[in-house]
């Protein structure tokens, strides 16, 4: 027989202790909340302080006001909207450009078999391996070299900067896509091959409408990365006009980020917002990609 | 999905495999391809870029291969990836790895070829040789002009920078001839009597005439034709000093006398394996390089441990379904994930600026204290991991999360029956299945913090400075940061023959940990299996 009390008496018990737990995690979350939110707060309050300087800043600032902002979007040595727009162009055709190249040659690697395929599957994948950074010397004095010849591809041109980015981001994004192609199943090609359907058409009419999905999360991948990419930037443009956002705001902070903080504040608040709202509005879609293999931080 | 297809493509008989229209399309396109890449190798050659040349030679043959032969018809998709690839990565890493085994760097920037004519260009005043009696002219601003005469009797005008002359009274501003057959007069000038020529230093320091027979004034009585300081014997591969008959032979891409005098400029040499030498065996880089190669590790393992671990716990902690806010929670937890790590970075550098920024000013007015973020070597490690942990747990958290939804509630229930704790629950469900999952994004995770170059440059550049090393080095400098000093910064020299070992060692240790990936997930296999 059960004890109809006892088992009352266990049912609010657990619930108690649910709630009690609930309420623990609540307040972890609210530490949590603090300590990922803070420094976008600390930016946001610096980009309205009308001091605008590093020492001078509280969390609430005594005047606020976008004295700031308008000093930034005015500024000649600071030109906000060119470097945005430097940075928005070169981000774009490089996802563009990178996705086609990329896209196709990973329908190869997926649907074709082929002497040296996996040796070149490998080798892609070792060769990402090694460590660019050094390759900079390299790369810098081929770009000058070529702008000798062809000077719209040569240093401190948009051109050459997207050449290397799509270079470096081949072996990943193949891999990627290679990946997720043989998840489509053959019988889909298998049945137009038999229609007589080329390869080409099968790849633009069937493959390439069922991999959307994955289109997105990897272009947009490509995006952000690119974006956010401030070495080589560095290395290869040379002129104030021609930075980047991520080169232009590494400059300002070299050279008076105390003194200029809140102009400093609102440029780099202004520079992170799309890729923050891309990233909230598509959250569930980059986390699905994210966890096929592409590593930020 | 097979019938839908059909409808969309044109019907074709099964045996038109190779058409006529692409193929000569094909042709057309390959030839203006040939026509501007033989352009662009022409004026490489003539430039004498003969490294890059020779890329674009491979990229020729092997575009006319891929678009002519029917076998290679798969690496036709491939083809733009392929050339981008042996452009940008695979030809920088050759020139990385050809580096590393020369001296290119300070001294050591151009070929054998250019540093020999260039020390070729230095001269010296014979104390024997061709001799010319001279007298000499003076302008109000200060140029001279020399009128000369060689034993034959011949005279000569020499002015600097220009071609010698030889005038007849009456031409150029030559005025009349005296006794001695010396122009009385040249226009624009003041003919010095010889004591004041004698005594006017100015005079023995300027060159007559233009490049190759330049003429200096020797003594009062003579000037003299100057000879090339320096014979090169291509034969011994060694420079002949003319004036004292020292012989500098090439030793490592510097000519070196015996006594150890070097003629600068240097020039790039193969050094064998001198910089892999030094990185392992050097005693003066001994000290520096154990700790910086101790702290890369531990940087990038205890980087993952954090991070990993605050993702997860946030993953776990929030993962029951129906827990209030979830969404709005996740939404304000990825939010560092979502901000460019430049920009983030350099937030925090001026939010623990010592006096300035704002946690060391909270700390100050709590405590009277703070942490010396910068200035200190273990807080400044610390400091490092606070910001990549901020930077990357929501990484962890989502794939964290994700994972943690692959995982059947099934096992949990077995595990209540068994009355498993649920921190038990933990360690032998959870973990290792999750584990399993996400392990070869934590791996890649590691080696994207052992070479994590933006964090350690942007935050603080390595510092604070390590002591008495012979190159700068940091004491949270990790070895890409350090091969971005030897290369980049040039405070005492850059030196990319050593820093390109560098880069070769990192490459050896990073891919080794890939492979070593590769073989836990199995990817290889699943590459074979699938041909």
């Amino acid at each position: 027989m059960s004890d109809m009390g006892t088992f009352q008496q266990l049912r609010s018990s657990i619930k108690t202790r649910r709630k009690v737990s609930v309420a623990l995690r609540l307040i972890l979350a609210v530490f949590l909340i603090i300590f990922s939110i803070f420094p976008i707060l600390w930016v946001l309050s610096a980009s309205l302080n009308p001091t605008g300087t590093l020492a001078t800043q509280k969390l609430i600032p005594d005047n606020p006001g976008f004295g700031n902002y308008t000093e930034l979007l005015n500024s000649t040595q600071f030109p906000f909207w060119t470097w945005f727009g430097n940075s928005i162009k070169i981000a774009t055709i490089t996802a563009v450009l990178s996705l086609s190249i990329t896209t196709i040659a990973a329908y190869a690697f997926s649907r074709f078999r082929f002497k040296g395929r996996q040796t070149m599957l490998k080798g892609l994948l070792l060769i990402q391996t090694f460590p660019t950074l050094l390759a900079l010397v390299a790369t810098f004095l081929m770009i000058s070299q070529v702008g000798d010849i062809i000077p719209f591809l040569g240093l401190n041109t948009h051109a050459s900067l997207i050449l290397v980015y799509l270079g470096g981001a081949m072996g990943v994004n193949i891999w990627l896509m290679k990946g997720y192609l043989d998840t489509v199943p053959r019988d889909i090609d298998e049945s137009a091959m038999v229609e007589g359907a080329t390869h080409w058409q099968i790849f633009t009419r069937l493959i390439l409408p069922l991999l959307r999905p994955i289109l997105v999360v990897v272009g947009l991948l490509s995006y952000i990365g690119t974006y956010g990419e401030f070495v080589l930037a560095r290395v290869l443009l040379k002129s104030n006009e021609n930075y980047t956002l991520m080169v232009g705001l590494e400059r300002f902070a070299g050279a008076q980020m105390s003194q200029r903080w809140g102009v400093f504040a609102a440029g780099a608040l202004m520079g992170a917002l799309p890729i923050m709202i891309i990233y909230l509005i598509l959250q569930d879609l980059i986390v699905g990609g994210l966890t096929t293999g592409a590593v930020k931080g | 999905m097979a019938s839908s297809a059909s409808t969309n493509i044109p019907q074709k008989p099964a045996s038109s495999t190779n058409p006529a229209l692409p193929r000569l399309v094909r042709l057309a396109l390959l030839v203006i391809i040939d026509a501007a890449i033989i352009w662009f190798l022409n004026r490489l050659v003539t430039l004498g870029y003969y490294p890059l040349a020779a890329v674009f030679l491979v990229i020729l043959l092997f575009v006319n291969v891929v678009l002519l032969r029917q076998e290679a018809y798969p690496l036709r998709w491939m083809i733009v990836g392929l050339v981008l690839m042996t452009l940008f990565v695979i030809y920088p890493i050759l020139f990385t790895v050809w580096v590393a085994f020369t001296n290119y760097g300070e001294g050591h920037l151009i070929t054998q070829e250019q540093a020999v004519d260039q020390i070729l260009q230095a001269k010296y005043l014979p104390e024997t040789g061709k001799a010319y009696s001279w007298t000499a002219y003076k302008s109000p601003d200060g140029s001279y002009a020399l009128w000369l005469k060689d034993a034959e009797g011949s005279t000569f005008l020499a002015l600097p920078g220009e071609p010698l002359s030889q005038p007849q009274p009456g031409e150029a501003g030559i005025g009349e001839l005296d006794d001695k057959g010396i122009p009385k007069t040249i226009e624009g000038y003041q003919r010095l009597n010889a004591i004041v020529a004698a005594t006017d230093k100015n005079l023995t320091q300027i060159l007559f005439g233009e490049e190759g027979t330049t003429i200096q004034v020797r003594s009062p009585s003579e000037a003299a034709e100057l000879l090339p300081l320096y014979v090169f014997d291509a034969e011994a591969d060694a420079m002949i000093n003319q004036q004292t008959g020292v012989v500098y032979s090439n030793i490592r891409g510097s000519f070196t006398s015996p006594t150890g005098q070097q003629l600068r400029p240097g020039f790039i040499a193969s050094v064998q394996l001198q910089n892999f030498k030094d990185f392992f065996v050097s005693p003066a880089l001994r000290g520096p390089m154990v700790r910086i190669v101790t702290w890369n590790f531990a940087f990038a393992f205890f980087s993952l441990l954090l991070n990993f671990s605050l993702g997860l716990l946030i993953a776990i902690v929030y993962n029951e379904p129906g827990f209030p806010f979830k969404k709005l929670i996740r939404s304000l937890l990825i939010i560092p994930y979502t901000v460019p790590a430049l920009i983030t970075i350099l937030i925090w550098r001026s939010m623990l600026n010592p006096e300035l920024g704002v946690i060391d000013r909270a700390l100050e007015n709590m405590f009277g204290w703070a942490p010396p973020w910068f200035t200190d070597q273990l807080w400044a490690k610390v400091a490092i991991l606070i910001v990549n942990l901020w930077l990357s747990y929501p990484y962890f958290m989502l794939i964290c999360s994700g994972a943690l939804q692959s995982i059947s509630e099934d096992y949990y229930a077995a595990a209540q029956v068994d009355g498993a704790s649920p921190w038990q629950q933990f360690w032998n469900i959870t973990l290792p299945l999750l584990l399993v999952a996400v392990g070869p994004l934590l791996v890649a995770s590691f080696t994207f913090n052992f070479n994590n170059f933006n964090l350690i440059y942007l935050f603080n550049a390595g510092g604070p400075p390590i002591a008495g090393t012979p190159t700068p080095a940091g004491h949270t400098d990790i070895l890409i940061s350090y091969v971005y000093n030897l290369a980049f910064s040039g405070s005492r020299g850059v030196n990319y023959g050593f820093a390109s070992a560098i880069t070769i060692v990192i490459f050896f240790i990073v891919g080794t940990i890939t492979l070593f990936q590769f073989r836990y997930t199995r990817m290889w296999e699943e590459v074979s299996e699938n041909v």
